[in-house]
């Protein structure tokens, strides 16, 4: 017996994801299809040859026709192995946002389909030769060629729904998939040919007038028939609505987690590249921790325009920019406004120059926000200076950090000690809202 | 000696932990006695080795940190957090849980060997993080006069105490800088530590709860 390498493939994932053993079910292949992709699932459940089980579909159905009811009867009850990828996330966001080769439409083997094709046909005719025209026989083949081209329509938007989760599940697209010619034409050509059908058989069966009255009583059947299925059919429907949703939202997760692993891996490549500068090391491992620290607690979310959000990014900023690293507290929190931003200004001069005077590389960050004040501290060990000797022309701290300060009415205080560090001391009085 | 104990899930921390203890202390003053990796052999190697000091993972398999002071219940041995999270619901959970601080994993070896000679002699060890997230949760005042109110707000000197610290001013520039004693800053850290692990305080909770939905 012949083994599809599929099926085995299919064990050993089963086996490695499920501790108890699965019951293995058939499915329809979606890949190996001609028609509806039931003889190339059934083989691959059975472990035989593909082309075995389509000549013994076809001979059946040759032979009294038995082959075609079971085809259509295990099209029906077979689920497509068309299921939500099951891939790693990193393969499946890839997937989805279009960075992986997609499924190849198999046109190009057209060969065997007209191959098979003109095999049924030459049966049928020898059929025809044999037992004689029926009266039945063309309604019937008619009939039948129509339900199996709405059906594959069918498993075409199927597949459809299947791929596409971004959208919502409308009933035109639920019925013709993808929208091409193609998939128009199909339903057309199947309900016409079923029509044609039941005319055929009408026809041959006597007068006109009942042949209009079989094709209006099958109409009404069909009517009767949605009537009663029409509920269910829109239940399910808005189930899959849900499915989807679900779905989507696992996607967004998947990819989310993507784009993290994705970005550590980065970074232990270029971590693997800079081994010989350690700085350098230290800088690319204290970004993506950061970057890491942000996503996984959830806590440093970004809302707005805060100043804990904005001493956030500067904190990143600095550390980026000058391999330093900076431990920023936030106690409270405020918009920030036009008196908040002097002094987040202020403050990212203090930090710059922290980063690159100090020495130490390591920066005390602390704020401090009630709703009156906001104070912040910018704290170093570094070598220090002596504030009272910086020559007047130095634009750095008057400039930027003290007479900002004073301009915009809150405080600045340099605190210097050579060889201990320097504190940079800020305070901003906010505006009391009181109306 | 200090006896330790690293509890932590990803062995490969374990071994870094130990590498760089075993290399920033002094020789003879520190000796690791045990590891473990989840709730259940944290929990039996505790009980087995009694040690003075367990650095522990506050995300662990088995229910986490807090789930091993639980089941030691009161024990002699004191518990340093370690914790890649920075998040305020960990951090305030663990050490209302019980243990005596709360470092980051990017902490150098020479101070996780300093905050585990603190631990073990029964201090506090507060890192810039920890203090922000305390005053932040004692802010304002609460008008009405709670049951325990001694509990329930940090005195004016807890409260410069903390600030200095989240501004990351080491234990003896917070003393020099207030002009009290290294002992006296101490003890108002343990302090604030009783205070953190025994208050009833609703804001408390409510300030977490905020935090997460943030």
């Amino acid at each position: 017996m012949v083994r599809a390498p599929a099926l085995c493939d299919d064990c050993c994932t089963m086996t490695s994801t499920a501790p108890h053993h699965e019951v293995r079910r058939a499915t329809r292949d979606s890949t190996d299809n001609y028609l509806g992709g039931v003889a190339a699932g059934l083989a691959r459940h059975l472990g035989l040859p593909v082309v075995w089980v389509r000549v013994a579909f076809i001979l059946t159905a040759a032979l009294g026709g038995m082959g075609i009811a079971m085809y259509a009867g295990l099209w029906m009850v077979l689920p497509t192995d068309e299921r939500f990828s099951d891939e790693a996330p990193g393969l499946a966001s890839a997937s989805r946002s279009g960075k992986r080769p997609g499924r190849v439409r198999r046109m190009a083997d057209m060969g065997p389909t007209i191959a098979l094709g003109a095999l049924a046909f030459g049966i049928v005719i020898m059929v025809e030769s044999v037992f004689g025209r029926g009266a039945l026989f063309w309604p019937v083949v008619l009939g039948i060629v129509g339900v199996a081209l709405i059906w594959r329509q069918a498993d075409e938007a199927q597949r459809e729904r299947w791929l596409d989760s971004s959208e919502r599940l409308d009933p035109v697209k639920a019925m013709f998939g993808s929208r091409t010619w193609a998939s128009y034409a199909r339903i057309f050509a199947g309900g016409a040919l079923i029509l044609s059908g039941l005319g055929v058989f009408a026809l041959t069966g006597g007068r006109l007038d009942v042949a209009r009255e079989i094709v209006v009583a099958g109409f009404l059947g069909v009517v009767g028939l949605a009537l009663v299925v029409g509920p269910w059919v829109f239940r399910l429907s808005s189930d899959l609505g849900q499915e989807r949703a679900e779905r989507v939202r696992s996607q967004e997760r998947a990819d989310v987690a993507a784009h993290l692993h994705d970005s550590v891996l980065q970074t232990l490549a270029l971590i693997q590249n800079n081994a010989h500068d350690p700085a350098t090391v230290a800088r690319l491992a204290r970004a993506q921790e950061r970057d890491l620290r942000t996503w996984l607690f959830a806590e440093q979310k970004d809302e707005g325009a805060s100043i804990a959000a904005a001493l956030r990014a500067l904190t990143a900023e600095v550390e980026d920019t000058y391999g330093a690293t900076v431990e920023t507290v936030v106690v409270g929190d405020v918009p920030v406004n036009e008196h908040v931003a002097p002094i987040v200004h202020a403050t990212r001069e203090a930090m710059t120059n922290a980063a690159k005077h100090a020495g130490t590389g390591k920066i005390d960050v602390y704020a401090e926000v009630s709703p009156s004040r906001v104070e912040i501290y910018v704290k170093d060990r570094g070598v220090g200076f002596d504030p009272s000797s910086v020559a007047e022309d130095r634009q750095g701290v008057r400039g930027s950090i003290v007479a900002r300060m004073e301009r915009h009415g809150g405080s600045a205080e340099i605190r210097s000690t050579p060889g201990a560090g320097t504190e940079v001391v800020l305070g901003m009085p906010l505006q009391e809202e009181k109306s | 000696m200090t006896r330790v104990v690293i509890v932590d899930d990803h062995a490969m921390f374990r071994a870094g932990v130990r590498a760089e203890l075993t290399g920033a202390a002094a020789p003879g003053a520190l000796e690791i006695v045990a590891d473990a990796e989840d709730v259940p052999t944290a929990v039996a190697a505790i009980r087995e080795h009694r040690p003075d000091v367990v650095l522990l993972d506050v995300h662990l398999p088995g229910g986490g940190g807090v789930e091993v002071m639980r089941q030691l219940g009161t024990t002699e041995t004191r518990f340093l957090a370690l914790s890649v999270s920075d998040a305020a619901e960990d951090v305030i959970g663990t050490i209302r849980g019980g243990a005596r601080g709360y470092v980051t994993k990017t902490i150098t070896g020479p101070e996780l060997v300093a905050a585990i000679k603190r631990v073990a002699e029964g201090d506090a060890v507060f890192s810039p993080r920890l203090a922000g997230f305390v005053l932040d949760a004692f802010a304002g005042s609460i008008e009405v006069a709670a049951v325990d109110e001694d509990l329930d707000r940090l005195t004016e000197r807890e409260r410069e105490v903390m600030r200095l610290i989240a501004r990351g001013y080491a234990y003896k520039e917070v003393a020099k800088e207030l002009f009290i004693s290294v002992k006296t800053v101490e003890t108002h850290m343990s302090s604030v530590l009783r205070k953190l692990q025994l208050s009833s305080r609703h804001e408390l909770t409510r300030w977490a709860n905020d935090r997460r939905l943030l």
